[in-house]
């Protein structure tokens, strides 16, 4: 099969996504290529879930750019989507002298990056605002802007509003050869064969091998993998705020944060690794993990483990967002998108919109009227569809059959177990699909292979 | 608000023992609330014999003892696909079923929510996650309700009583486990378990043996473990992850006083289905005397 696109992104994690939705509303003709079974399959499914407005990036990065504009963005669209925010705020918390010392240098680089509320907090209104905090905490600087979003269901409603534009997405599809024809590319796919006048790259962690299809990358991808560790519900009292570290040269470092989900979790750590999929987790640093979260909330000692994951980054050599328009390639190239990519796609697809516009020309001069696809909120503090009735088929997190029935339809069904667990929050909760896996994957294999 | 002299939380055997003790002692405004579509509890899925010697003094099936149980309790008040959201102030229970959310108030509450096993992520069990790695719960109702297989050469970690169980679900379904993996130097269940597996299905159970990673991709493929300081690989394609039971405690953790009575493995976990059904009688009767 052939079919002649404008724009052909590689890559379905958020930041393709995104850049597939802002050209989609924009009245391109869009194609999205994903390799795995589902999108959000690569760096996207595993992060920190944090509304980022990027007051640590260095103010004069592409990252800080894309972060803020990506920040504002969501702020201006989460509500016409249905996606969350749980307002926490941040803050970064000094637990020893020489932290504390870091803290008026972190103060200046937030406001240097526009975060002008962002202030110093005394011990003393630390305490008050954290009062389950371990006593060793010193300080902070409080980044009231900070928050925590649902790292799939943004994503998936980028999707789905692609798709109301438009826009095709194509699954199982890994790329395996591009060949620049006249005007078009042809590439070569395990699920077809496609043209489009513009490749986009956002291949996340293959990003490297990816760009070998039009030059010898001037990257590498170096995956950094980053464990959690999920508690169960109770913790969610015992911390409201998002406690960031004082950070490293190399790493923003661990992070004990709510989820919209209403867990808390500690993570990530940054392993420099070869595993350039399915991310593993070890014991011993989830047990470091474990001990270190309860060394800054002792109440957490008393509360059970819901989940463990591991997420991969795609850092390359360079600090910096790798973005750049091969004007005479008909390329666009989005790499190195490390570990702000949830905030910032909605602002790298701007940028990226913009590059197309220099460099390609031809945006249409009339945008169709902008389609908004809402999706299922699965933010714990909104309202979920349980409470309006129905059964509830996982019974952690609440979640009724007529969910996942959803889940399995409709334009983007889930595809794979997976996917339909980061669509509806089935088997996510403390039991781990232990009441409800069998129904669970039953409905799934249904839907796939149709009634037995 | 609707108001009952007992609610029962759980319909499995300790809720529905302790409904119809009440009922021979007199007490009929009693309701069990049951999350799934059936009452019967964890019995329902346990397709193997060994169920009923303790309360019935008869060896049955799960699925038998299930449903005897139910044929105890008939004409009692169980309301099934109701589940209990929160345990509130002055013993009353948030509910949720078909129509939505609503309140339900008791003289007293009894929690007969029962027990499940750990999962790998809270054991903190390294290597790749998978849709390929479950407890012996989620097993068993794939094999007994759902007549599926999800892998043929597993791995079983656990040398409890219910690992033995998972065993036999596996030979059931026509799945061979290749080792059973036991952290502790002894297993928790009768001597001549481990003899059995080996000798009625070749399986054979390392005990002193921990499971340090599950290796793979999009697949499992081998465990890795460690037995006195020695490491080595097993080649699988699943993991079921058995035993450490915990109660379904979050009700609980949840409520205010007054607390509820407790029963069955709600109250301590790891007991048979029939040594809760008959301690649950005796609590049943505590209740009744309370109320009276």
């Amino acid at each position: 099969m052939t079919s002649r696109f404008d724009i052909a992104v590689i890559g379905g994690g958020v930041v393709g996504l995104a850049i597939l939705r802002r050209f989609a509303m924009a009245g391109l003709k869009c194609l999205l290529l994903e390799k795995g079974a589902d999108i959000l399959s690569g760096a996207s499914k595993g992060n920190s879930a944090l509304l980022h407005t990027g007051f640590d990036c260095d103010p004069k990065s592409l990252e800080a750019q894309c972060v803020k504009a990506g920040y504002s963005e969501y702020l201006e669209i989460h509500g016409k989507l249905n996606l969350p925010v749980l307002e926490t705020s941040g803050m970064v918390v000094a637990w020893t002298e020489e932290e504390q010392a870091k803290t008026p240098g972190i103060l200046a680089k937030a406001h240097a990056n526009g975060i002008l509320d962002a202030r110093l907090l005394s011990q003393a209104e630390l305490r008050q605002r954290e009062p389950n905090l371990a006593p060793t905490a010193l300080g902070a600087v409080l980044v009231p802007g900070e928050n925590v979003m649902d790292p799939w269901s943004a994503p998936l409603a980028y999707a789905c509003q692609a798709l109301a534009h438009g826009a095709v997405i194509t699954r199982k599809a890994d790329v395996n050869a591009a060949e620049r024809k006249l005007d078009a590319w042809r590439l070569t796919t395990a699920s077809g064969t496609f043209e489009a006048a513009l490749v986009i790259n956002a291949a996340g962690l293959f990003g490297d091998h990816v760009e070998a299809l039009v030059r010898p990358a001037p990257f590498t991808i170096k995956p950094r993998k980053g464990q959690f560790v999920v508690f169960d519900k109770p913790a969610s009292k015992l911390v409201k705020s998002i406690i960031l570290p004082v950070p490293t040269k190399r790493t923003k470092g661990v992070v004990l944060f709510p989820s919209i989900f209403g867990n808390l979790v500690i993570g990530p750590t940054a392993e420099e690794t070869q595993e350039r999929q399915n991310g593993s987790c070890d014991t011993a640093t989830l047990e470091k993990l474990k001990s270190r979260a309860i060394e800054m909330a002792p109440g957490l000692a008393g509360v059970g483990i819901n989940a463990i994951y591991a997420g991969l980054r795609p850092a390359t050599e360079h600090q910096d967002y790798v973005i750049e328009a091969l004007a005479d390639r008909n390329w666009i190239t989005v790499a190195g998108i490390r570990s702000t990519g949830l905030t910032g796609s909605l602002g790298i697809a701007q940028h990226v919109e913009a590059l197309y516009a220099k460099h390609f020309g031809k945006l249409p001069r009339k945008k169709p009227a902008p389609q908004w696809t809402p999706v299922p909120n699965l933010a714990e503090h909104l309202p979920r569809p349980y409470q309006k009735g129905g059964d509830i088929i996982c019974h952690c997190e609440w979640v009724t059959r007529r969910e996942i029935a959803k889940a399995l339809s409709g334009p983007l069904p889930a595809g794979d177990l997976s996917g339909l667990k980061r669509r509806t929050r089935a088997m996510m909760g403390r039991c781990q699909g232990f009441n409800c896996g069998a129904e669970v994957r039953t409905m799934f294999d249904e839907a796939q292979h149709g009634k037995p | 608000m609707e108001s009952h002299d007992v609610v029962v939380v759980g319909g499995g055997p300790a809720g529905l023992a302790v409904a119809t003790r009440l009922r021979q002692r007199g007490i009929t405004d009693v309701v069990v609330l049951e999350r799934e579509a059936e009452a019967g509890g964890v019995p329902r899925h346990c397709g193997h014999w060994g169920f009923g010697w303790e309360s019935h003094r008869r060896l049955m099936s799960g699925p038998d003892y299930a449903a005897r149980l139910r044929a105890d309790a008939a004409g009692i008040d169980i309301r099934t696909r109701t589940a209990v959201l929160s345990l509130e102030a002055e013993n009353t229970l948030r509910i949720q079923n078909a129509d939505g959310v609503s309140k339900l108030k008791a003289r007293q509450i009894v929690l007969a929510t029962g027990a499940r096993e750990s999962s790998r992520a809270a054991r903190l069990i390294g290597g790749v996650r998978n849709a390929c790695i479950m407890n012996t719960g989620t097993l068993q109702q794939l094999v007994y309700l759902k007549h599926a297989k999800p892998f043929h050469r597993p791995v079983i970690l656990g040398g409890e009583w219910v690992s033995f169980s998972a065993l036999m679900t596996c030979h059931h379904a026509g799945i061979r486990p290749v080792a059973m993996i036991v952290e502790e130097p002894k297993i928790d269940a009768p001597w001549f378990f481990p003899l059995g597996a080996r000798l009625r299905y070749g399986v054979p159970v390392h005990t002193a043996t921990r499971l340090v990673s599950i290796l793979g991709a999009g697949t499992v493929v081998a465990v890795e473990i460690e037995s006195q300081g020695q490491r080595r690989k097993i080649i699988c394609d699943g993991v079921i992850v058995s035993g450490k039971f915990v109660s379904e405690d979050t009700l609980l953790k949840g409520a205010t006083s007054p607390t509820p009575t407790l029963a069955g493995n709600m109250q301590s976990p790891l007991k048979t289905a029939g040594r809760c059904v008959a301690e649950a009688r005796r609590i049943a009767d505590a209740v009744a005397e309370g109320l009276s």
